[in-house]
């Protein structure tokens, strides 16, 4: 068994401030985290070496600070990490990310077969869920997207087994090896990592890939140049025209606020009104 | 921007000639089981008023086993399509990433579209994905707004970044079609217009069930009898972090009891464990649509407004005079939630026994 997991180093959004006056980003000191999604993944990939043995590679593409994120996930139990490198890549959006990706897996599975390759549903910052397809069109693996539970995996026979999030239910999905999971939240829990094992995540050494190494040879497919969106503006989100119509009594009392309050809906809002006497009724 | 930015200038943009030839907009027609989702119509009437913009036919397409997807192209027709693509086989009987995928890259490179929305579910942006990396063109994810620019017949499609807090608007110039998906309820449902007609085109799928790798081996249907259905609820009693303990929060069940309404929460409340995440309201969370939305010691963050602000009534109830739920909902009462809520209560509670008794 051999599971490749893509991470991505994101900005741990519950910090992120935005500036109350100038409207931009407050982006310094807000710590980099693993992209809290990809540790489920993460964590079924290593489930996976647990029952069936084998190792467990971590990938990631960004920028050299994200080999933060690669240690982190050594801690846990990972076999071997590649930071996939390069200014080329700036600017890329999902298209040119799921390209640079699956060229170094495909560069990785040329030393190491792999079995799987495991994303996260999605990022917290990007969130956009379509680098996983994106891997797994380019590579050619069977996608399963929002896997809730791996149930079996028959190694020998080449086939998987996972139940897959449908809008009403449950798909339960059979297919075969190599193929691409994208795990949904909450479907496991990260283990802590081992002391042999955080003690290993601070001194193992580091694969760095860029372009070339990765396999790449077109740079018009990477990067700026390979994207095809592109951002035209940033803006804050405008405010409502008119604010809250304040509703207050002389009283002060709640229960005649609670009346003032419906009366008023009633005069405005007849959609609320009917809505009401709908349920009366 | 600052006053001394120098004026961009609006840079030259020719189509390649190949791509011009690319025109109409098309919606996915999603369904599973049976039922399409509501967010198909909803594309639809976002659909139209681009079509309309560009002076161009609105399509619906749907992907269905044999026999199955008259009765949706005629809904979609209803709907506002002007026409719908419709693909038959065995192989489109449960969806599955590749025969849809294939499905539709063929239906695009015959037909050429320039525009194809989907809804962001776990089908659509499963799809969605696929089908922008086999046709190598751009896919703007989870978007709140969708217009023209004129100038140049592209889609700019606005969505939030980080956490919501900013909006951007994404272009896709020199590639077709432009692509982008959209959360259920981000956009109002169309009137529907019952007997409008339009074209159906049949396209075959030439794929056989041996070739496709992935098999549906079961479907287990949710349990929706006790679960929390908040997007589609025409009233909707939340409460947030400012009723500080977690027995407080009876006091929205009790409302929402009377009113009949769900119950929703933001976030915080969620990651405290007094409500299931099913009731999270945002932008991490559901998106709503309610006729009457009533927040209870909520503050009004941008990240729980996206999820909230297409309710048509919007209550507040804070007591913080300069909370920024004031900025935004349409009537606002600044007071202790922990004596308005049961006074609410009791005070519908009574307007809906009158309304019972004189009607
Ligand atoms: C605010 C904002 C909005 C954007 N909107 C769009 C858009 O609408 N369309 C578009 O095409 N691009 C968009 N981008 C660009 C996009 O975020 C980048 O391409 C990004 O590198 C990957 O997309 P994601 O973060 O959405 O990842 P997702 O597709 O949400 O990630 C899914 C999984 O893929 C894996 N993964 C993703 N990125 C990496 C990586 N760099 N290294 C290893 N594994 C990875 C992880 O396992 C992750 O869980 C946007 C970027 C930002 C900051
Ligand atoms: C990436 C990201 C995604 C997010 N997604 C979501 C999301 O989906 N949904 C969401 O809700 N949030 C989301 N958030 C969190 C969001 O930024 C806010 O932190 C959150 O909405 C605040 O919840 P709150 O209003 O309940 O709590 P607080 O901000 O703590 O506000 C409590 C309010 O109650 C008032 N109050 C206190 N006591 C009383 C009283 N006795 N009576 C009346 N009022 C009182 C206070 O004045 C205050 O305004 C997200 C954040 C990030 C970064």
């Amino acid at each position: 068994m051999h599971s490749v997991v893509c991470i991505k180093q994101v900005p741990d959004s519950a910090q992120i401030r935005v500036h109350p006056v100038t409207n931009t980003i407050m982006r310094q000191g807000v710590p980099a985290i693993i992209n809290p999604y990809d540790l489920f993944a993460l964590e079924e990939a290593l489930r996976l070496k647990d029952r069936h043995g084998g190792r467990v590679t971590v990938i990631t593409m960004g920028p050299p600070q994200a080999e933060a994120a690669l240690r982190k996930a050594l801690s846990f139990g990972a076999d071997e990490i590649i930071l996939v490198t390069d200014k080329a890549f700036a600017g890329a959006d999902t298209l040119a990310t799921s390209f640079a990706l699956a060229s170094a897996i495909r560069k990785i599975h040329e030393s190491h077969p792999v079995t799987m390759v495991f994303t996260g549903k999605q990022t917290i910052d990007g969130d956009t869920a379509q680098v996983g397809p994106g891997i797994a069109k380019r590579l050619d693996l069977q996608l399963l997207t929002y896997v809730s539970r791996v149930a079996e995996v028959d190694e020998a026979g080449g086939t998987i087994t996972v139940e897959r999030r449908a809008e009403g239910g449950v798909q339960v999905l059979r297919t075969a090896l190599p193929c691409l999971v994208t795990m949904l939240e909450g479907s496991n829990e990260m283990r802590r990592g081992s002391l042999p094992d955080q003690l290993r995540a601070a001194r193992h050494e580091l694969t760095r890939w860029d372009r070339v190494a990765a396999g790449i040879e077109d740079v018009t497919r990477i990067g700026l140049k390979g994207s095809p969106t592109v951002v035209n503006k940033v803006f804050t989100p405008s405010p409502r025209a008119e604010k809250a119509e304040m509703v207050t009594v002389d009283s002060g009392r709640a229960a005649d606020l609670a009346v003032e309050l419906i009366a008023r809906i009633g005069g405005r809002f007849p959609v609320v009104e009917a809505e009401l006497a709908r349920r009366a009724g | 921007m600052s006053n001394d930015a120098p004026v961009k200038k609006k840079r030259k943009f020719e189509l390649d000639p190949r791509l011009a030839a690319y025109k109409g907009v098309w919606v996915f027609i999603e369904h599973e089981r049976g039922q399409v989702h509501p967010v198909s119509w909803e594309l639809l009437g976002e659909g139209r008023k681009l079509a309309d913009m560009l002076g161009v036919e609105l399509a619906g397409v749907v992907l269905a086993a044999p026999g199955e997807g008259q009765p949706f192209c005629q809904e979609a027709f209803a709907y506002g399509a002007d026409l719908c693509y419709l693909m038959e086989s065995p192989v489109l009987k449960d969806y599955r990433n590749d025969p849809f995928t294939r499905g539709m890259t063929e239906l695009v490179n015959t037909y050429q579209p320039e525009v194809l929305l989907l809804g962001a579910t776990t089908q659509g942006r499963d799809l969605a994905g696929s089908v922008a990396t086999t046709l190598a063109t751009g896919l703007t994810a989870d978007c709140t707004g969708l217009t023209i620019d004129l100038d140049n017949r592209s889609l700019a499609a606005t969505r939030p970044t980080f956490g919501g807090s900013l909006l951007c608007t994404i272009v896709t110039l020199n590639y077709r079609p432009q692509m982008a998906t959209v959360r259920p309820r981000v956009m109002g449902m169309p009137e529907r217009q019952e007997g409008r007609e339009g074209r159906i085109i049949e396209h075959p799928l030439a794929m056989a069930e041996e070739s496709i790798i992935t098999k549906v081996l079961d479907y287990i249907p949710d349990d929706t009898r006790d679960k929390p259905q908040l997007p589609f609820a025409d009233i909707i009693v939340s409460g947030g972090k400012g009723l500080a303990k977690p027995e407080n929060f009876q006091l929205v069940w009790d409302l929402a009891r009377v009113l009949g309404a769900e119950v929703g929460a933001s976030r915080p409340v969620v990651q405290a464990g007094w409500v299931e995440l099913d009731r999270q309201v945002g932008q991490s969370g559901k998106t709503v649509r309610p006729k009457l939305y009533i927040a209870a010691g909520i503050s009004g963050a941008i990240q729980h407004r996206v999820g909230m602000e297409g309710a048509d009534c919007i209550v507040a109830i804070n007591n913080d005079p300069n909370a920024p739920i004031f900025d935004f909902a349409h009537y606002g009462i600044v007071g202790d939630a922990l004596q308005l809520l049961p006074a609410l209560t009791e005070a519908f509670r009574q307007k809906l026994a009158t309304a019972r008794r004189a009607g």
